[in-house]
């Protein structure tokens, strides 16, 4: 591999052609998963839970069966028991008996929406019909629907095998407690001349993908099945379908379909078992799509937490300490992001003394799944709010403050080992620069607030394949799926790294037959991961080409030079198309190829600058202008590395404004429709503007950074950060809805009132 | 519909009712389309008799007549803001209120311009205020075989207009958590009001007309403090209840709020429209 190439002149990578995958998108081509049809397919419809706890006595299906036009029920008796530790399967080990019983319910349902049995019908409306006669009897368990309910003595065991190092034998909610530890917390909230010290809550909140989950499945009378899916990880549903369904791995094929929308919450999987054991019991194909009600109630959100977080520092703006307490949902079963938390909640800082203390736990919610940095927004959300109240205490400027504490290249992180190159303070610096800084925010009730973020990105393994046609145009075959433009992205790498044009690289996304293992798309390592094994693919095929150069010429391969398309030695010339056209002569087609395992990527920081207008009257906040700025090693595609910053920081502003999970006091799910879960329209955001900073990523032959996740992690505090400059009010709770802002301005005015009253009397 | 009463619905839009079908909460074995009836798709207005809105115009014809615009500019922004402009095109004045929502943002704003609803049926014909056409979340005075055809609504007297607004936590795609209607009139000799009616939406089982708040402005200069006794009687009114879309203490607050915008937008309306 090649080292960083900071100064290189590239010529394709960093252009803003069209994507390749464009015209079938808007055209309406592009199949997603609901798309797939085959002939005798049956369609799969779920029976949920009406219970957030609940145990199961007698599941009857008896009637269901009788229906006409039903082909088939199951329930979990008709899934294996799985092994209930951690074990390796796909890309990180997990709870197979946790997955088995959080896709289809054993003994107890868990969170409304639970998934209990499963009916294939000739129709999607006779399944539906069928999942009413399905009768269920429920010993009706109390819930417990936040971390404070299942921390507390005497609440409802909702696992009763779940134990923790720290309780020994004693049942408990409490999954995992992660410490970490630096210096002497005591003494450094001593040299403090300021401390702040709040409790945070924030609340569960979705993905909130356009395409529900689907699943098509084709069970083979030869044991071979195959697999359709929305997802972005095929060979991650090929590990976890296999394992719960029962089926050798490679039994399976699975074809990944054009996806709509994920943000981590297609890592995982829903329907596809389901939809393959169906298929086994009918011998027909099984297509499964969720509804809205169904995506809300029962797939991956992220956790809600409970932080309770405290810094110190000097009056010069240094910070000497911090004590962080945080808790996290995990949903049903364990699993919150809350180690990730940890690890992101003070690292974009240099705090000598620190101490946080990190809590998994159960609750009667659906088990959360990857969120866009999973964990990190969260926590920012905690300590860029403080960090911003310290700045304000100290009364100085919220960046300079920052820069004052800002980590850099040798600093340790969280976890201990030290940063490499990293651009946290180039991303203070870009926004410190930038119009919107530095324009006046001018008007009542008006505010600006900035925050930062940290998220490790991933590195994991990747195939690629380059094959060379003999019109010196390339297919690429890639098994990363493409959820934001990565198709144009690695046809540049490879465009770049052969010399011809970005159009003249056609690449495809493959199935896990075709194409070897590679990771989900997510941890933001598919440009970067992916993107280096095309790099080398491409540098394989350029070897190819030189050798037979270097054959024809008579020379060696390493004495031929490739350029722009031009190999040559000396006087010696020859293009790519002639030496490609030739193929058939000079030892048959040439084909690149590369599996990389990339251990070290380069992390990401991001800070985000917003405007907000409070209507004092009604609570309700407007965002005026947003910006952000993040160090994306090496942009490949400008343009969608641009979306990612706007999708993340939009994203980011539906944490901070209106998007959550409503439970009603039975644990029931109040807003399972788009209607009353809020996430922003285009109308409650305006144009975010975007600052591409480029601090190559060591290691990284483009040296390019994950630009997937770590623009959702700012906005919140941000805004946050704004509404408290814009009206004194500092919220500690997410979302800041209307009814929440309203509240707390209402307390703060009425408070005035009395103390002017006092003053008067 | 007189054959299969209560088994049929009527359907202008569609907007309320096949979202309500899917979702399994009304099963009629029978749908009747009714907006091809021409009676149910005119705009009329003239100075003498005043307005006519067929209950099935869909709302973007509403806001492109201009008679609407300038005569009930307060009932217009209702229609236009429901939904989407896909939404718009299919949704009718006559649906939102056949619906029966009390948060259906047209009917404070047909209850403020004081509109009739004309309803037929096989025992013959009734106009029915609309202040008195819901009765309780999802119902109204229709009989299953009756129908709506239209909305007669007065002219507005000189020196008079209309306003409406609703609190919705994002900026489209909501449903109003409060809505107010205000029709103001002035006497240009001195800016007394000497008529006023005031509807709130969402803040009660129906949509609720407030006549103390109304009462509160007649005879009164429109200042602040006539405007706040107001507010506080469409406060006092008001009879919301907690839910996840807000609090009963919020929508209580935003009550106040949004009466004495409407009430102030309603009156310049009105300060600035021609004698007619
Ligand atoms: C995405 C979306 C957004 C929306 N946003 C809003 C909003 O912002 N504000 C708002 O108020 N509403 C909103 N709605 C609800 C709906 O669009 C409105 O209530 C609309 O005015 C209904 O009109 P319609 O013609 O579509 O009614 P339909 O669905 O056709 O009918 C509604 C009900 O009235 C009955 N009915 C209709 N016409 C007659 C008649 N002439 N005689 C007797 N009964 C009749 C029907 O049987 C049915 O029960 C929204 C709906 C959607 C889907």
């Amino acid at each position: 591999m090649a080292a960083a190439t900071d100064e290189r002149n590239f010529k394709v990578i960093g252009t803003r052609p069209i994507r390749h995958d464009g015209v079938d998108k808007v055209t309406g081509r592009a199949r997603y998963g609901a798309d797939y049809a085959f002939p005798d397919m049956l369609h799969g419809k779920m029976l949920r839970s009406p219970y957030a706890h609940a145990r199961i006595k007698s599941i009857k299906v008896d009637k269901a069966l009788a229906l006409p036009g039903v082909k088939a029920v199951v329930t979990s008796a008709d899934f294996p028991e799985l092994p209930d530790k951690m074990e390796a399967a796909g890309e990180a080990p997990v709870n197979l008996a946790h997955l088995s019983e959080n896709l289809m319910a054993r003994d107890k349902v868990l969170y409304d929406g639970h998934a209990i049995a499963a009916v294939a019908a000739t129709s999607p409306h006779i399944a539906e019909e069928a999942v009413k006669l399905i009768e269920v009897e429920y010993e009706v368990l109390p819930p417990a629907m936040t971390v404070e309910d299942a921390m507390k003595p005497g609440a409802p065991i909702i696992n009763p095998k779940l134990r923790n190092k720290e309780e020994g034998d004693k049942p408990t909610n409490v999954a995992a407690h992660i410490q970490f530890k630096r210096g002497a917390v005591e003494a450094g909230f001593k040299e403090a001349d300021f401390i702040v010290e709040r409790e945070f809550r924030t609340a569960m909140v979705h993905q909130g993908y356009l395409e529900p989950h689907n699943a098509v499945a084709i069970y083979n009378a030869d044991g071979k099945s195959t697999i359709y899916t929305s997802t972005q990880g095929s060979f991650a549903v090929r590990a976890l379908a296999s394992a719960v369904a029962g089926v050798p791995e490679t039994s399976l094929k699975v074809v990944p379909a054009e996806i709509g929308g994920g943000f981590g919450g297609k890592l995982t999987i829903y329907l596809d078992p389901i939809a393959l054991v169906l298929s086994k019991k009918t011998g027909h194909p099984v297509k499964m799509v969720m509804s809205r009600a169904d995506v809300l109630r029962a797939t991956g959100p992220t956790s809600g937490s409970t932080i309770r977080c405290k810094m110190g520092c000097t009056r010069d703006g240094k910070l000497t300490a911090a004590e962080i307490w945080m808790a996290y949902e995990a949903g049903a079963y364990p699993g919150s992001p809350v180690g990730a938390g940890a690890m992101t909640i003070i690292a974009p800082y240099n705090i000598p003394n620190m101490i946080i203390d990190a809590y998994d736990v159960v609750v009667n919610r659906p088990k959360t799944a990857a969120y866009r940095a999973p964990g990190a927004t969260n926590a920012a959300m905690a300590s860029e709010t403080i960090i911003d109240e310290l700045a304000e205490k100290c009364g100085i400027d919220p960046i300079e403050f920052r820069l004052k504490n800002a980590v850099k290249e040798g600093d340790p992180q969280t976890a201990g080992p030290p940063y490499k190159r990293i651009g946290f303070i180039e991303t203070l610096e870009a926004i410190k620069n930038s119009p919107h800084y530095k324009s006046k925010l001018e008007g009542p009730n008006r505010g600006r607030g900035v925050a930062s973020g940290f998220w490790f990105n991933v590195g994991m393994n990747s195939s690629a394949v380059v094959n060379l046609n003999a019109d010196a145009t390339a297919s690429l075959v890639i098994g990363s799926v493409d959820v934001g433009g990565t198709r144009a992205a690695q046809a540049m790498v490879a465009a770049e790294v052969l010399g011809i044009k970005a159009e003249d690289v056609r690449p495809s996304v493959a199935d896990t037959d075709t194409i070897g293992y590679t990771d989900m798309t997510g941890g933001s390592r598919t440009a970067v991961t992916t993107g280096a094994a095309v790099f080398m693919a491409a540098e394989d095929a350029v070897r190819q080409l030189k050798e037979r150069a270097a054959k024809r010429w008579e020379v060696k391969p390493e004495e031929v030079a490739y350029q722009d398309g031009v190999l040559s030695c000396g006087d010696k010339r020859m293009t790519i198309k002639e030496m490609a056209a030739q193929f058939a002569r000079t030892g048959g087609p040439i084909s690149g190829r590369a599996s990389i395992n990339l251990r070290s990527v380069g992390p990401s920081f991001a800070t985000v600058c917003v405007d907000v207008e409070v209507d004092t009257d009604t609570g309700k906040v407007k965002i005026l202008r947003a910006t952000c700025a993040q160090d994306v090693g090496k942009a490949l595609h400008p343009s969608y590395v641009e979306g990612q910053m706007q999708g993340g920081t939009a994203q980011g502003i539906g944490w901070a404004l209106n998007e959550e999970y409503v439970y009603d006091d039975r644990g029931n799910l109040r807003n399972f429709g788009l209607l009353d879960y809020r996430m922003p329209t285009c109308l409650d955001l305006p144009q975010i503007e975007t600052i591409i900073v480029e601090v190559p990523a060591p290691g990284h032959p483009i040296g390019s950074r994950g630009v997937g996740e770590v623009n959702i992690v700012p906005p919140p505090a941000a805004v946050a950060n704004a509404i408290a400059r814009a009206t004194g009010v500092r919220m500690t709770e997410l979302p800041m809805s209307p009814p929440r802002l309203l509240k707390a301005l209402l307390k703060k005015r009425g408070s005035a009132d009395t103390q002017v009253a006092a003053a008067g009397r | 519909m007189a054959a299969h009463g209560d088994k049929a619905r009527a359907l202008c839009g569609g907007t309320d009712l096949i979202i309500q079908m899917r979702a399994g909460v009304r099963r009629p074995e029978y749908v009747v389309d009714l907006k091809n009836i021409a009676a149910l798709r005119q705009i009329s207005f003239s100075m003498q008799h005043g307005l006519r809105l067929g209950a099935a115009v869909p709302a973007i014809e509403i806001h492109e007549n201009a008679d609407m615009r300038r005569y009930y500019p307060g009932l217009t922004e209702a229609a236009h803001l429901i939904g989407s402009l896909q939404i718009q095109s299919r949704a009718s004045v006559g649906g939102n209120l056949c619906n029966g929502s009390p948060a259906a943002d047209t009917i404070p704003a047909l209850i403020a311009v004081a509109a009739k609803a004309r309803v037929i049926g096989p025992q013959g014909e009734r106009l029915v205020p609309v202040e008195e056409f819901c009765t309780a979340p999802g119902r109204t005075v229709l009989q299953p075989d009756e129908i709506l055809i239209e909305f007669q609504i007065p002219t507005p007297a000189p020196h008079s207009s209309d306003a409406y607004q609703r609190f919705i936590p994002r900026n489209e795609m909501d449903i109003a958590v409060v809505g107010v209607g205000a029709a103001i009139t002035l006497d240009p000799a001195d800016d007394r009001c000497v008529a006023a009616r005031i509807a709130l939406g969402a803040v009660g089982p129906t949509p609720i007309f407030a006549r103390e708040a109304a009462a509160a402005l007649v005879g009164k200069r429109l200042d602040e403090a006539s405007i706040d006794n107001a507010a506080r009687a469409a406060t006092a009114a008001s009879s919301p209840i907690d839910d996840m879309r807000g609090t009963a203490e919020f929508r209580r607050h935003v009550v106040g709020v949004l009466t004495r915008r409407v009430v102030k937008l309603a009156a310049e309306r009105a300060r600035v429209a021609q004698s007619r």
